[in-house]
């Protein structure tokens, strides 16, 4: 074999080990899917989304109590973390092109990365601890909320700095005062990039189990109160994953049916509305730029 | 009309500065908030750490009877599983990420990004079941049975293939890393300028000939740093590693035996840890908590400007 058709074939075979690499990564989420998918939905009836978990094993069981205590943990998560983080990437984008700004984005960095776990531990050393509460919503929320802020406080920066410049200088050319622009001219024109940030935060948080293993812990009952623990979606699975019990077990596999529905749906619902959005951008731009190119 | 002008414009500043004044303070408290919480739990450990002192690294026993408590083997069973991750996971994602950066046809490399992004919103304790009823199985009866026969011979490959062990862990974290390095990987292999690829294909490099000396050795800190990244994830992952690894506070080199995490200590024994062993549990965290910042402030300093392309709705690691 000459040495061009060596080279040929080593640069074949690279492309096909690449390819292979994509198909070896597919393959899990492929698989995760059809499993959860085949074992779980047979579960699903209306009495199984509606009914407590008991833990006892007898048929009859649901989730419907992990399904409220999710919705809860995360519908508080969201009342702080969402305003906090927004209100943080704003003064980073807007305000922090100083010392304190850097810090601010290199820790929200940092934070973002961090082992949920440790979370847990750092919402336990203040809710369960400081303030005396326990194993309880309130703390659970405080951890989600906290793995929340980076997230949106990232993307809210991310999203003010697309904002053209020229639309910043025009309204204070105009005179409309600073903060007064960085509400109704810069976060207007952001707010799709806003609120991808903050839906898939919300994605990312719904499926957080360690932190709320720490905080949140588990109740089998109907309950809402802040201070009490509660049941959620993702310990459901936990508590039952290795149980000797077919109907448990079922209930684990149910309960990650409606959980991986909840954050895939909202995850490629996003994603997908981003990426026809800036399909249509780059459109826009396009037929400008034929126009101009008309014009000249 | 003169009389009013600079009072207007004085009332505009002073909003200005209360609007500034308080987005500051918010930003500013939620830091501050952080590192009160950080410096809380220390105090948490605080009996630990005066009971122990250095020995706690270096203690091999956990026992709730006599009370005494060792850091070492979770230190070494997280070791050995992330080894193992960044082993199976860098070089899939470096492949992942030539794939999509170089090689796919352009309208293929947007909706694949989109896919394998997907892969870090599975939550973690999913990816733990599925590992427990569907990837164990496969392992024990195809997988680890060919290791076996292979390097029986050494240390590592010692024993019968049971399922719930170091490998199997490595394994389902290998999986779960792939998206956060492929992507920042991707990311700097985009960054690499395309004057670099043109010097070498109009030398008579072939495609991967290019890849290997103009994309891979230009974007290099940009992997290495997409790599530490995947560390900082392998450290930290807690339910998908305490649902597979076996929970055994054993140091044992070989793979095929259980083992116990740091992060997969602090979820078995959170709920009964009281007194002493709390305060021992706390302390691993702030063990993961250091290692988590060094691994993370590391990975921000290689990287730098790619760091924005982490996927922020990584699964719950």
């Amino acid at each position: 074999m000459n040495r061009h058709a060596y080279r040929r074939l080593k640069d074949k075979v690279a492309s096909g080990l690449a390819l292979a690499c994509v198909v070896a990564g597919l393959v899990p989420l492929a698989y995760i899917l059809a499993e959860v998918v085949r074992i779980g939905a047979p579960a699903i009836d209306w009495e199984f989304l509606t009914s407590r978990t008991k833990g006892t094993g007898e048929p009859g069981e649901g989730i419907g109590n992990a399904i409220l205590g999710s919705l809860l943990l995360v519908g508080y998560a969201s009342l702080i973390g969402l305003p906090v983080g927004l209100l943080t990437g704003v003064y980073v984008s807007e305000y922090g092109n100083n010392r304190f700004g850097t810090t601010v984005r290199f820790f929200n960095d940092v934070l973002a990365n961090f082992p949920s776990i440790v979370i847990g531990l750092l919402a336990y050393a203040l809710v369960v601890d400081l303030l005396n509460v326990g194993f309880s919503l309130i703390a659970g929320s405080f951890a989600l909320a906290i793995i929340m802020i980076p997230i949106v406080a990232n993307t809210t920066e991310e999203a003010l700095r697309l904002v053209p410049n020229s639309l910043r200088e025009g309204a204070l050319a105009l005179g409309v005062p600073r903060w007064k622009t960085v509400l109704k001219v810069m976060l207007a024109n952001a707010r799709a990039g806003v609120v991808t940030g903050s839906l898939l935060s919300i994605a990312r948080i719904a499926g957080e189990t360690a932190p709320l293993l720490l905080t949140a812990f588990y109740s089998n009952y109907w309950s809402a109160s802040p201070t009490e623990p509660i049941a959620s979606l993702p310990l459901t699975i936990f508590r039952n994953y290795n149980s000797p019990s077919d109907v448990l077990l079922q209930q684990a596999w149910g309960a990650a049916l409606v959980l991986i529905l909840m954050v895939l749906t909202l995850n490629m619902g996003v994603r997908l509305f981003m990426m026809k959005r800036k399909r249509k951008t780059k459109a826009v731009k396009k037929t400008w730029k034929t126009r101009l190119s008309l014009r000249a | 009309m003169a009389a009013r002008r600079p009072n207007s414009l004085f009332s505009m500043g002073r909003k200005d500065k209360l609007f500034e004044l308080s987005v500051m303070s918010v930003a500013g408290l939620t830091l501050a908030l952080v590192w009160l919480l950080v410096a809380k739990m220390i105090l948490d450990a605080q009996q630990s750490i005066s009971e122990f002192g250095i020995g706690f690294v270096t203690g091999g026993a956990w026992d709730p009877n006599r009370d005494v408590y060792g850091a070492l083997p979770f230190i070494f069973g997280t070791l050995v599983t992330s080894t193992i991750a960044l082993l199976i996971g860098v070089p899939v994602s470096i492949g992942i990420a030539v794939y999509l950066s170089e090689l796919a046809p352009p309208w293929i490399r947007e909706p694949l990004s989109f896919v394998v992004e997907l892969l870090a919103a599975v939550p973690s304790v999913i990816y733990g079941l599925w590992a427990m009823y569907a990837l164990r199985p496969v392992m024990v009866d195809s997988i680890e049975p060919v290791f076996v026969a292979l390097f029986g011979w050494t240390p590592l490959f010692d024993g019968q293939p049971v399922g719930l062990d170091k490998f199997v862990a490595g394994v389902i974290l290998a999986i779960m890393i792939i998206p956060t390095v492929a992507s920042v990987s991707k990311e700097a292999m985009r960054a690499v300028p395309d004057s670099q690829r043109e010097a070498a294909l109009s030398l008579g490099a072939t495609r991967s000939e290019t890849t290997r000396m103009a994309v891979l050795s230009y974007a290099r800190s940009g992997i290495f740093g997409a790599s530490i990244l995947g560390l900082g994830r392998a450290v930290g992952e807690t339910m998908a590693v305490t649902m597979t690894v076996g929970n055994a506070n054993l140091i044992s080199w070989s793979l095929l035996d259980p083992g116990q995490t740091m992060a997969s200590l602090i979820a078995n024994n959170w709920g009964e840890a009281q007194g002493l062993q709390l305060s021992a549990l706390i302390e691993i965290g702030v063990v993961l908590f250091i290692v988590a910042l060094i691994v993370n402030v590391l990975a921000r300093l290689v990287i730098g400007r790619f760091m924005k392309a982490v996927p922020t709705t990584g699964g719950g690691i």
